[in-house]
This record gives C-alpha cells, sequence and structure tokens, in this order.
C-alpha cells in the first residue's frame, strides 16, 4: 500500500507501553502494529489482560500515568499524535477519534441532563451555538432511540443500558470523527440488545463512513462485524489477518481455542432419561421490598413447572431479570416460596425446616457466578471444601481427606490445599467451588450462571470439567445462563425463562433448531456470532 | 498488583513513640516525684517550673493549692487513660452487638436499633451527658458509662451495614446452600470478615472519646476533685491562665499531643490494614 | 419522590418523638418535678400546687399526655436560676449563639472546602501533604485548649485579651469552626479525588472536553453533593462545641447556658435546652434529605 492516495485513518507502528516495575509483566503491550483502512471494521481480540484497552487508551491519548507510551508511533489520518494526556489531545478527541465504553450509564455525568452534555461536546469543538440543538436532535434520531425528545431532557439513570448506550454513540458521532473506538460496547448487555446495538454500529459505520476499532473477546461478535481481525495474547499480537481467513482457517492455537469457546458444538444426547428428581409445580415467588410509604412488589417467578431426570443437564435460560436466579434460589430453599411445590425425589421438600432442610442440602448443591465473592477470604481452600463434610457430621480428618481427593479430582495440586482464594484466578477459584459442592456428593448440582465470570477460554474448560464430572459422579445438574452458547454446549433440555415465566421447554437441539415461540426465535437470532456464521 | 512495602512515615514513628511514652508516663510518672499527687503544701503555691523561676523541687511547679503538678500530671494521665479506653470499649462493644444484632434479626428489633441510632444521632454525645450529670449526682462510674455511650451509634451503624454486606456475598449463600446453622454462619464466615469495620472505627473513635473526657472535666463536669484527670487540672489552672500558665499549658499540650498521636497512628493502620477505608482514593 | 419526602418527615417526627418521651421519662424518675420546675424559693403550698398542676397524682399515662400537651402549648416550665419561663430565657441566649456559630460555619465551609480542592489538584505535592497534616491537626486539637492558646498568645503578644465579652467574634468563631474546617477540606478532598477517577469524568475527557471545564462543570458538581451531609453533621459538632468554646470565651450563649443550667441543677432550662437542640438537629437531618433530593436526580426516582 505504498501510494495510496488518502491516508490510512490509523497507523499504529512498534507500539510498546511499559508497565511499572513490580507488574506480572514488563509490558502492557509491545510491538504492536496496526493500520486501519476509511470505512473498515477492524477487532481487536483478546481476554482480560491481553493489552487490547490499553492499546485503545493510547490512541485516545489517555494513557493512565504510571504506563509509559515507551516506543513507536501512532498517526491518525496521516499525522501523528501530540503526546499522551497533552492539551493539543482535546482537539482530536472527539473530532478525529472517538470513543464508547463498556458500561454507558456510568460514562455519563449523573447529574446533568443527556441533552446538556451532548450539547457540551458541540460546545467545546467550537460549533456555534444555534445549531447544537438541532444536530444533538437529528443525532439523536439517528441512534435510532425511539423517542429524541424525551431522551434529550432524561437524566442518565433513568435509561436502560442500551438506550445509554445509544446516548453515547450518538456522542461519540456528533462531529463525524474518522475513527470510533468501541471497547467492550456491548457485553454489560443482554444478547437482544447487544445484537440492536452491534446493527445499529455497523449501520452507522456506513451512513457516517466512520472506521471502528472494535475491542472484544467474543468471536461471535468478531464474526458478526469484522473486516479485519487482531488477536491479542499477553501485550503481543498472535494471528492478524481478513476476518474470514482468520474465522475460517485460524493459524495459532490460542486463536483456536478463542474460536472454539464462540462456536461450542452441542453435547452429544444423554441416552434415556432416569427417573425424575426435582420435580417443580407452579411455583410462584414475589419479592416485597420497602415499608408502607415506598413499598413495592416484583413478580420474581411466576407458575413455573420442571422436571429434572436423573442425569440430565437442564439449562434455564434468559436475560436479565428473567427470574432464572430466583428460580434457583427457590430450588436451594434458599428463599421461601409464595406457593407451589418442589419435590426432591418424589418427596415434598417445599416447606421442610430443621434436619430434613439439613438432608436435603447435602443432596442438592450450588456453584455461583462470582468465584470472587463466592470464597470466604479467610479460609484456606482445603478449610473451604471440607467445611460441607464437617457440618454434615463427618470427622475433620476424614472431611480433609475427602476435600483432599476432591481437589484432586477438579483439577488443583496438593499445594492449593493451604493456599487462600486471593491466591488464585477466577478459573482456579471456579474449581475449588465445584469441589467444595461435589464433596458432599449431591444428586442435584444448581449452577448459577457459574462461566459467566470467566474468561472464554477459561470457560471451556470449565464446562469440561463439569461434563466430566457428572459422566463419572452421576449428578443431574440444573445450569442457570444467559449465554446460548453455553447452554447448547452443556444440557440435554433447555427451558427459556422471560419476565419470570417460562416461555418454552424441550429437548435442547429441538429447541435450538425449530424454536416455536418468538421469543426464543429472538434470543437465537441476537446470538453473536449466528449472522457471521459461528451457529451456536 | 503486587503489594509493596512502604516505609512507616517519620510522623506516625513519632506518634507511635509519644503512645509509648504517654503509657510509661501515665504507669509509672508518679515515682518520678517525691509529692503524692493530692498533698497540698501552702509554702509552695503557684510556683512556676524550672526555667521560668522555678527550681527542681517542683520541676513543672505547683498549683494554687501547692500540689506538684508533674505527679499531678502523671496521676490524670492515667485517668483519662484509662476512661479513653474503657469508654471507648463500652461503646465499641455495646454498638457493634446492637449493630450485628439489628442486621441479623431485621424486623422488630432492627427497627427498633435504627430508631435508636436516629435519636442518637440527632443528640451530641456531650449533650446527653450534660443532661444526665444534670439530673443525676456525678460519680466516676456515671461518667465512664456516659463516655462509653461516644459513638456507639457510628458502630452500631457501620456494623449492621456491613453485615447487610456481607450476608449478600456468595460465601454466605454457598456455605448456607451447604447446610450451616446460622450460628455457624455467623461465627465463622460472617463477624470474622466485618471485625475489621469496628477496629478500625475504634481507633477513629479513641482520641474522641480523649477529647470528651477531658472537654467535660474541663468544664468542671466530669472527673471530680479529689481524683484528676488531664481535663480536670485544666480546669482548675484555668482562671489563672495569665498569671500562671503551667496550669493550663502543660495538660493541654499533653492531651494534644496524645489525641494526635492517636489520629495519626489509627489513619496509619487504616491505610494499611483495610485498603477499602484508604484515605488516599 | 413523593413517598420518599413523606418517609423523611415521619421519620423526623417519630425521632423527635422518643427524645421527647426519653426526656420526660428521665425527669419523672430521678426527682421530684414539681419542685425542679416550680419557681424558685416557692412555698411548700406552691409546690404542691404545682404537683397537682402537674397532675403528679395521676397516672402515668395522663402524667405523659399532659406533658406532651404542656410542650406543644409552649410551657416548658420555670428556670430556677432566674424564675423566668426556659423559653425566654433561651431565646435570651439564642442571637448571641447563632452569631458565633454562624461566622463559624461561614470559616469552616470557605477555608476547609477551598483547602480540601487545593489539596485534591496537587495531589501527592507538599501543599496536599500540609493540608492534610493541618486536618489532622484540627481533629486532634481540643477546643479549649485551642481558645485557651489564642487568649494566652492575644494577651502575652498582643496586649488583647480576647476572653471577655466585646473582644470580637473572630477568635471563639475560629476555636469554633476549627474541628468542622478539618474534616471538611479532609472530605472535600477525597470526594474529590473519587470523583475525577469515576468512570464518566474519563469518558468526558474522551469527548474533548478540555481540563478546567471537566473539573469545574462535572467534577465539582458531583463531589459537592456529598458534603451536604457533612455540613448537616456538622451542626451537631457546632452546638457540641459551642458549649465549650463559650465557657472559654465568655460567651453569653446558649452553650453557656446549658452549662451554667447543669451545674445549678436548673433542671427546667437544661430539658428545654435538650429539646431545643435534638429539635434543630432533626430538622438540620430532615433539611439535608430534602436537599439531596434537589441535588441528586438518581434520588428523584424512588
Amino acid at each position: 500500500m505504498a501510494a495510496s492516495p488518502t491516508p490510512p485513518v490509523l497507523e499504529v507502528r512498534d507500539l510498546r507501553i511499559a508497565l511499572p516495575p513490580g507488574a506480572d509483566r514488563d509490558h502492557a503491550a509491545d510491538g504492536i502494529d496496526l493500520t486501519m483502512a476509511p470505512g473498515q471494521t477492524l477487532c481487536l481480540v483478546g481476554e482480560s489482560g491481553s493489552g487490547k484497552s490499553v492499546i485503545a487508551q493510547a490512541i485516545m491519548g489517555m494513557l493512565p500515568p504510571v504506563l509509559r507510551m515507551e516506543r513507536g508511533r501512532i498517526t491518525l489520518q496521516g499525522t501523528e499524535t501530540p503526546p499522551q494526556r497533552s492539551d493539543r489531545f482535546n482537539r482530536l478527541r472527539g473530532t478525529q477519534v472517538a470513543m464508547v465504553f463498556q458500561d454507558a450509564v456510568s460514562s455519563l455525568n449523573p447529574i446533568q441532563r443527556v441533552g446538556r452534555q451532548l450539547e457540551e461536546i458541540l460546545q467545546v469543538h467550537g460549533v456555534p451555538q444555534s445549531q447544537r440543538r438541532k444536530r444533538v436532535m437529528d443525532m439523536l434520531a439517528a441512534v435510532q432511540l425511539p423517542d429524541p425528545d424525551r431522551a434529550y431532557r432524561s437524566y442518565p439513570h433513568e435509561m436502560s443500558g442500551g438506550q445509554a448506550q445509544r446516548i453515547v454513540i450518538a456522542g461519540a458521532l456528533l462531529l463525524n470523527p474518522a475513527l470510533l473506538i468501541a471497547d467492550e460496547p456491548t457485553t454489560a448487555l443482554d444478547v437482544t440488545t447487544q445484537a440492536e446495538i452491534l446493527d445499529l454500529i455497523d449501520g452507522l459505520k456506513k451512513k457516517f463512513d466512520t472506521s471502528v476499532l472494535f475491542i472484544t473477546h467474543d468471536f461471535g461478535v468478531v464474526a458478526d462485524i469484522a473486516d479485519h481481525v487482531v488477536v491479542l495474547k499477553d501485550g503481543l499480537i498472535v494471528e492478524h489477518g481478513a476476518a474470514e481467513s482468520v474465522l475460517r482457517a485460524p493459524q495459532h492455537a490460542y486463536t483456536k481455542r478463542l474460536l472454539d469457546a464462540a462456536s461450542l458444538e452441542g453435547r452429544a444426547q444423554g441416552g434415556d432419561a432416569g427417573a425424575p428428581v426435582l420435580t417443580v409445580r407452579d411455583l410462584n415467588l414475589t419479592y416485597r421490598r420497602g415499608f408502607f410509604f415506598n413499598r413495592t412488589e416484583v413478580a420474581a417467578v411466576r407458575d413455573v413447572n420442571l422436571t429434572l431426570h436423573k442425569g440430565q443437564t437442564l439449562a434455564v435460560v434468559g436475560e436479565s431479570g428473567s427470574g432464572k436466579s430466583s428460580l434457583a434460589k427457590c430450588l436451594l430453599r434458599l428463599e421461601d416460596v409464595e406457593s407451589g411445590t418442589i419435590a426432591f425425589k418424589g418427596q415434598d421438600i417445599t416447606h421442610e425446616r430443621g434436619r430434613a432442610l439439613r438432608d436435603f442440602r447435602a443432596r442438592v448443591q450450588v456453584v455461583l457466578q462470582d468465584p470472587f465473592g463466592a470464597l470466604d477470604p479467610r479460609f484456606r481452600t482445603l478449610d473451604a471444601v471440607a467445611e460441607g463434610p464437617i457440618i454434615h457430621g463427618v470427622p475433620r480428618k476424614q472431611a480433609h481427606e475427602r476435600a483432599r481427593q476432591m481437589l484432586e479430582r477438579v483439577g488443583l495440586g496438593p499445594q492449593a490445599a493451604a493456599r487462600y482464594p486471593q491466591e488464585f484466578s477466577g478459573g482456579q477459584r471456579q474449581r475449588i467451588c465445584i469441589a467444595r459442592a461435589l464433596v458432599l456428593e449431591p444428586e442435584v448440582l444448581i449452577a448459577d450462571e457459574a462461566v459467566s465470570a470467566l474468561d472464554v477460554s477459561i470457560q471451556v474448560q470449565i464446562l469440561d470439567l463439569f461434563t466430566e464430572l457428572q459422566k463419572s459422579l452421576g449428578f443431574s445438574m440444573v445450569f442457570i445462563t444467559h449465554d446460548l452458547h453455553v447452554a447448547a454446549a452443556i444440557s440435554d433440555r433447555v427451558l427459556v425463562m422471560q419476565n419470570g415465566r417460562v416461555v418454552e421447554e424441550g429437548p435442547t437441539a429441538e429447541v435450538f433448531e425449530h424454536p416455536q415461540k418468538d421469543y426464543t426465535r429472538d434470543l437465537l437470532n441476537s446470538a453473536p456470532g449466528r449472522k457471521g456464521g459461528l451457529a451456536a | 498488583m503486587a503489594e509493596r512495602k512502604t516505609p512507616i512515615p517519620l510522623a506516625v514513628k513519632l506518634a507511635f513513640g509519644f503512645l509509648i511514652l504517654f503509657v510509661l508516663f501515665a504507669l509509672f510518672g508518679q515515682w518520678l516525684s517525691p509529692h503524692e499527687y493530692r498533698a497540698t503544701s501552702l509554702m509552695d503555691r503557684l510556683k512556676p517550673p524550672v526555667g521560668f523561676g522555678g527550681d527542681w523541687t517542683y520541676p513543672l511547679g505547683t498549683d494554687a493549692r501547692g500540689r506538684d503538678l508533674l505527679v499531678r500530671l502523671a496521676v490524670g494521665a492515667q485517668i483519662t487513660l484509662i476512661v479513653a479506653v474503657v469508654g471507648t470499649l463500652i461503646g465499641a462493644i455495646l454498638g457493634s452487638l446492637l449493630g450485628i444484632l439489628a442486621a441479623a434479626r431485621r424486623g422488630i428489633v432492627e427497627t427498633i436499633v435504627v430508631g435508636a441510632i436516629d435519636v442518637q444521632a440527632s443528640l451530641p454525645i456531650i449533650v446527653v451527658a450534660l443532661f444526665v450529670l444534670a439530673m443525676f449526682d456525678s460519680s466516676f462510674t456515671l461518667f465512664l458509662f456516659l463516655i462509653g455511650l461516644t459513638g456507639w451509634e457510628v458502630y452500631a451503624r457501620l456494623m449492621r451495614g456491613a453485615v447487610l454486606a456481607a450476608r449478600e456475598q456468595g460465601y454466605v449463600t454457598a456455605v448456607r446452600a451447604l447446610g450451616a446453622s446460622p450460628y455457624r454462619i455467623y461465627l465463622r464466615h460472617i463477624l470474622p470478615n466485618v471485625i475489621s469495620v469496628a477496629l478500625v472505627q475504634f481507633t477513629v473513635n479513641l482520641p474522641l472519646t480523649v477529647l470528651l473526657e477531658t472537654a467535660l472535666s474541663f468544664l468542671g463536669l466530669g472527673v471530680q476533685s479529689p481524683l484528676t484527670s488531664l481535663g480536670q487540672i485544666m480546669s482548675e489552672g484555668r482562671d489563672r491562665l495569665l498569671t500562671a500558665w503551667w496550669l493550663t499549658v502543660f495538660p493541654g499540650i499533653v492531651i494534644f499531643l496524645l489525641a494526635l498521636s492517636i489520629s495519626l497512628v489509627g489513619d496509619w493502620v487504616r491505610d494499611r490494614f483495610d485498603p477499602t477505608l484508604r484515605t488516599e482514593t | 419522590m413523593i413517598g420518599y419526602v413523606l418517609s423523611r418527615l415521619a421519620r423526623a417526627a417519630i425521632t423527635l418523638l422518643v427524645t421527647v418521651t426519653l426526656v420526660f421519662i428521665f425527669i419523672r424518675f430521678s426527682g421530684d418535678p414539681a419542685a425542679a420546675l416550680a419557681p424558685p424559693d416557692a412555698p411548700q403550698e406552691v409546690i404542691e400546687q404545682y404537683r397537682r398542676a402537674l397532675g403528679l397524682d395521676q397516672p402515668l399515662w395522663a402524667q405523659y399526655t399532659g406533658y406532651l400537651g404542656r410542650i406543644l402549648q409552649g410551657d416548658f416550665g420555670y428556670s430556677i436560676h432566674s424564675g423566668r419561663p426556659a423559653l425566654q430565657v433561651f431565646l435570651d441566649r439564642l442571637p448571641a449563639t447563632l452569631y458565633l456559630g454562624g461566622t463559624a460555619l461561614l470559616i469552616a465551609l470557605v477555608l476547609g472546602l477551598s483547602l480540601g480542592a487545593i489539596a485534591a489538584l496537587n495531589r501527592g505535592k507538599p501543599i496536599d501533604r500540609a493540608v492534610m497534616g493541618f486536618s489532622v491537626f484540627a481533629f486532634a486539637m481540643p477546643n479549649f485548649l485551642f481558645g485557651l492558646g489564642m487568649i494566652l498568645i492575644g494577651s502575652l503578644a498582643f496586649q488583647v485579651y480576647l476572653g471577655g465579652q466585646g473582644a470580637g467574634v473572630l477568635a471563639p468563631a475560629l476555636t469554633l469552626g476549627l474541628a468542622s474546617m478539618g474534616s471538611y477540606a479532609r472530605f472535600t478532598r477525597s470526594s474529590l479525588l473519587e470523583t475525577i477517577n469515576k468512570p464518566f469524568m474519563l469518558a468526558a475527557e474522551a469527548r474533548g472536553i478540555p481540563y478546567r471545564r471537566r473539573l469545574i462543570r462535572h467534577a465539582l458538581p458531583n463531589a459537592s453533593i456529598p458534603l451536604v451531609t457533612l455540613v448537616g453533621l456538622s451542626v451537631g459538632s457546632l452546638i457540641a462545641g459551642s458549649v465549650v468554646t463559650e465557657q472559654v470565651f465568655a460567651w453569653p450563649g446558649v452553650g453557656q447556658l446549658l452549662v451554667r443550667s447543669v451545674a445549678t441543677r436548673d433542671i427546667a432550662t437544661v430539658q428545654f435546652l435538650v429539646l431545643a437542640i435534638a429539635a434543630t438537629m432533626i430538622t438540620a437531618n430532615l433539611i439535608v434529605d430534602l436537599l439531596y433530593l434537589v441535588l441528586d436526580p438518581r434520588i428523584r426516582v424512588r
């Protein structure tokens, strides 16, 4: 591309960003080369700690003072950018390069109306007052907000995550920058909203002739929108190329792992369903909060029926607020149900107390979403895993022995036993949590978003662990997730929830291939990667 | 991020040093002087300290009744120290228990505790103390108890919040699901994780207790003669501020340095051991 | 939003009622209220008359409602000290205290906020350390000591006696406001630093908004919201501090009246002052809660 008539929108050459001394490696990013032609979408893919956000910060001139740009050159439309954090950068931000972040609501000033904040962008870049309002309103219409007038007058907290992200995108594109950097802009959103925002960015890119540098960890998203892909690991580029070729024929092992994670194969259907272990009939749960003047009621679970058979895995999928986690709490008897029954192997345990409840607890166990909060920071691994058996009357010594064996089974060596949870990574902690649940030899395991907080390549490992342990130990599983890929990978049957109700239920393959209900169809079509051919 | 050891700042080292000296002085200071702290000597009234016209018989001078200021300071320091530590402990234990109880029991218990916190928060402790002292005869026990009320509502509020937050943690849910009894959950899991909140508040409250004790004694409503405390010595010397300055200046400096040292050490402990409460954001 | 206002009002009313009840219980069980509330040197039959008037021969419940009734009518008994109604005694003293407390609050606010802001913007530099040092100093300095020190230095170095009436409001106001000033400075600093690191400040930078504008238009308004709470709380510490400060500077205000009334066991006056202080602080907290409503749009939805 020697004598190209228009210079590239973005060119990064041999960028090296140093980490302060004492960090676990010496660079945040090293040897980074990027070139973006006008109108292109480049996806920067990597897991946490890969350095992808740091590169974006450097392009914005907003590297935090502790990180130093040690080497390299960044040019925007053929002009080299000023030094990091210098005042001259302010003129480029918004006009030449703009950025949107993961959490849109918190990237807006909470006490100022949205319209005012958008007009301010025009104001500081010298647009006369007379034109500002019109330009903002036009842009609010362009990001397809249902009621631009209302949005203009709203405060950030009055909007949903998706609406707020539209506002932030509107602000980024107000001055028609040549480059839009989007740092995981859809990660915090529900799948259906995520699909809408991805469509919107793609449409606006064409409409405003903007290039997009899209940062993500999800190859599904890459498949949907990318022209080019750069894969990062530990601050280094491991693979780059046209999206099609990288997706079709990944060269680097790491890329293959990430791709596998985004296109999880459906699992082989388990043979005959065994006897029912958990049966739920007409379950209802309503949360009541507040008192007298500010009382609120939320119907979390409404008329839910389900049956879990022995050795089977039932996935419960739904977006946030669908009631799936409340359902899990009911199944675990952590929340008192309002009406309906829960039966464990034919025995009604809906209102059991005392000894009977304790026996039930030994047989139905849980693995929670957040592996950081799920372990008491003051308990060593061995004590945490042995606590269950000790509670249920196993002598201390035997309990420790069982815990040790279980830790080995989940892939943690003997040296893990004496360490505290803070010393482990997220994936390792989740292994400890699984060991803690399974050491009681439960018949049912309830996993509540058990892999959602993990990096994709770790997700695959943990899902494999679940499957393998289930095969050898024979427990049944209720797997609660918002992620359809995960549901497809792990479950025999799937149950789709929306607003506390069951929308659809059936064998996983059948539901995913021939959804009967519109809502299920929407969910499936929104899943990233669908459009780009990475079928779920 | 790897944790790096930061050196102890000089101010904190000095504060530590002063606190050690203060405790030693409170314990053994009486032996520095041959006089008894209540012994009056009309011949030696209002003797100035050494260097201001006094001599080594009374290194820090004497008061209006000829009592040795040095030995009175030692006894006063002792009483101030006892009142501060015991008073702070009373408030810490009382407040923490109420806060934990409110969070653990919810319902009517919580309503009552929260209401009591509101009531206490609407009256400065010094006003409560004055009100009670107007009603009842002042005694050392009553005074100690009143000092003990200082800040109980802060402990209660903090501990209630901390326990409620801890209950939401995943590990509590997980341990509940293991079948642990409420006692086990509270004693083994929740309390060990929230106790640091109370310990940090203790370091904040201790200097406040010192200041309240000395203020009340200064007003003549706290520690009563013949017993003495740093505030009480100042109170007696107040009317002779311009003629016998040493009677107010010496105890005043000790009170100030004491409160200052505890605050400095407390801030340091807080920054060091509880990063979530860091004063440096 | 109306629910929020109503629940705050109800909470304030309940708190006040509980305080009044506690005061009633204390007075009722600590001695002879008739003797305490009757004018001084009243003959025995007058006290008897009072006893009947106070209804001490009636059941406790009737006594309590009677007590509440009298309070609602503004009858708080008589001061032994002067023989005048406690309310009147209080009102005579109030202007002096308001003058002193108001000046102290003003000094503390202006100096505290600017010191805190300066420290935050020069984080880690010597001036920041100096301000933080000052705030620790202000916190640990007993106000009676600071007041006496000012008097001592004033008379030795400048031949001015600050301890008497007519010496001006500045010295006592500075003494009274010192602790609040220190906590405002500290709090402003940490609140501002916290706000500066919020995601929306980073996002504002990414939109090309210059530093000064980000600071003044975005950081400061957000950082000052929690300060409202602190100012509300410091009404309490100002009242507490004025008790001691007025004593040191012989300032003829409510604080001095309270100390004198306690020393002379002037129960009627003490009782009234306690109720007045509680009412003031409950009102201050209520105002803080309602101010939040105006300042922070996030609360309005609740």
